[in-house]
């Protein structure tokens, strides 16, 4: 039945318009889609990627105590996110274990953790909205924090936008002309960690990191401008969030993994089609024609 | 040159040590250089090149000694944009997406507001660090774009556009073309004029006879120090390397 309404375009975009958790989750997860696509333009070229993952997944038994003790879940995700970087830097300085490793085993006890404590206390946590996301089930309080977290990570970012692209590129540059580089690390930690507080709303904790990396991942292979990369970020992750609300709500698919699917599809697009970058560089195609 | 005071040296680095973890990587390394002077550098890898300019730059802490800078402390050094570095070509990502003009244009953020707002001055300071190096047909090419020789330069011009009366240079000379090469010995000819002060680090010993009125030479710490006519001698050479001789570095002739 649902067949006929495939048959225009307008009513595939316009049905799902007139639900009211569908616009909810339309706006929202485009909002977390531009926070995270934004910062994922820093995370991919400082090579922060296993970082992302680390701190997304460390956030669990954050958000499941402050659930638990009734505070807000972005307070307690922030704290064991932020304490998960410290203590990857603590045990990398006192002993010899190498860092990815180090990275590794602290963010699976972190986690491992976090489904520990949802089990105790599983009374009032829904650990598949946890670990999957649910953009279309997002309560008011929710939203009111998901839209403060956004717009603070969004005027940081934007504030320290050139001093963090500096701090990316070149550190010691940066601490040469007196800029605070302790100050930047920990920013770009901040923002991380709350970005993956408002990404795993939309495509929950074990995908967050997606959300985090393939816009930017994406944009840099598009072009050699970081300004034009941060924005195609921004656009490519809303993009997709859009794409993927639609096609779980048409399919009835999960929807965080349709968020991140067409995240990937984008990338895999990018990564064949690029004009300078891809594997058939579209732009080589064209002049050939000419 | 003359009017300045003998004990105003531009880099005055006292008995420094820095340790990273409890490894020791420099131990009492003295330097000082004043205005105009050109240093050479030279030590193995590992000899603790790097660390030094990182102390100098205030990138690592020292465990121990002294740093003045002007006579100042590092972190007013920082804020005053005295120093400038330029690194190995190998230091940097080359396929960062940015170009020659907003790597410039770096040198001048530690003087603008916190926006980094470039004003008209700074503005200025970048075309004419750009044109000093001769890379005023690529302002806006991407550094993944150049060549290294031309890489080399667009981070001479971030150097200049600091307008840094003290250039820390990590080998200047590697892996660059020969236009590149003259177009740096001309510019640190300028530079001295100009009364900036400069250490470099080379693995070229020619580079080190040709450039540079003195010399330190390094291995964990100072092996010698001084002009580089007295101490520049297969002798201190040798020690520095670890017991290889300067014939089998760089050919009989020295």
């Amino acid at each position: 039945m649902e067949l006929c309404s495939f048959l225009t375009i307008d009513s595939f975009i316009r049905d799902p318009l007139t639900h009211d958790f569908m616009r909810k989750a339309l706006l929202m997860s485009s909002l977390v889609a531009a926070v995270c696509g934004f910062l994922s333009s820093y995370l991919t070229l400082k090579g922060w990627a296993l970082m992302g993952d680390a701190v997304s997944h460390s956030v669990m038994p954050g958000v499941v105590v402050a659930y638990a003790l009734g505070l807000p879940f972005s307070l307690g995700a922030f704290i064991f996110g932020v304490g998960s970087v410290a203590l990857i830097g603590f045990i990398k300085q006192k002993s010899r274990v190498k860092e990815d490793t180090v990275i590794g085993l602290v963010f699976t006890g972190f986690f491992a953790l976090g489904i520990v404590l949802v089990s105790k206390i599983k009374s009032n946590i829904d650990l598949h909205s946890i670990l999957f996301g649910s953009p279309l089930g997002i309560s008011l309080s929710d939203v009111k924090q998901t839209i403060i977290i956004s717009l603070l990570v969004v005027i940081l970012l934007s504030i320290f936008r050139k001093d963090l692209m500096l701090y990316c590129f070149d550190p010691r540059h940066a601490k040469t002309v007196g800029i605070n580089v302790f100050f930047l690390h920990y920013l770009l930690l901040t923002c991380l960690s709350l970005a993956a507080v408002v990404g795993l709303q939309s495509v929950g904790i074990i995908l967050v990191v997606a959300m985090l990396i393939t816009p930017g991942a994406t944009a840099y292979l598009l072009t050699d401008k970081f300004d034009n990369m941060t924005v195609i970020a921004v656009l490519s992750a809303i993009i997709s969030s859009l794409i993927g609300i639609y096609i779980s709500f048409w399919f009835d698919l999960e929807t965080g993994g349709s968020i991140v699917l067409a995240q990937t599809f984008i990338f895999l697009f990018a990564f064949l089609f690029a004009p300078r970058y891809g594997i058939f560089k579209l732009k080589k195609l064209f002049a050939g024609y000419k | 040159m003359e009017s300045i005071n003998y004990q105003n040296f531009r880099i005055d680095a006292e008995n420094i040590c820095v340790d990273y973890n409890g490894k020791v990587a420099l131990y009492d390394a003295n330097l000082r250089l004043k205005p105009g002077q050109i240093c050479g550098l030279v030590g193995m890898n590992g000899a603790g090149k790097t660390t030094f300019f990182n102390a100098l730059t205030g990138f690592v802490n020292i465990s121990k000694g002294k740093i003045r800078i002007n006579g100042e402390s590092v972190r007013s050094a920082q804020k005053d944009q005295t120093i400038a570095y330029v690194p190995q070509n190998e230091g940097i990502d080359s396929q960062f997406p940015i170009s020659v003009w907003d790597v410039v244009m770096m040198g001048r953020y530690g003087s603008m507001n916190i926006f980094r707002c470039p004003r008209e001055s700074d503005v200025q300071a970048v075309k004419d660090a750009i044109e000093r190096v001769d890379l005023t047909d690529h302002l806006s090419t991407p550094i993944g774009n150049l060549s290294g020789g031309q890489r080399k330069r667009t981070f001479l011009a971030r150097a200049i556009a600091q307008r840094a009366s003290i250039l820390l240079l990590d080998e200047p000379f590697s892996g660059v073309d020969i236009r590149t090469e003259k177009l740096i010995s001309e510019l640190f000819i300028q530079f001295k004029n100009e009364g900036k002060t400069i250490l470099l680090s080379t693995h070229d010993m020619i580079h080190v006879r040709e450039f540079c009125d003195l010399v330190l030479l390094i291995n964990k710490t100072v092996v010698a120090y001084g002009e580089t006519s007295e101490v520049f001698t297969p002798e201190n050479i040798t020690t520095t390397f670890g017991g290889i001789s300067p014939d089998f570095l760089f050919g009989p002739e020295s």
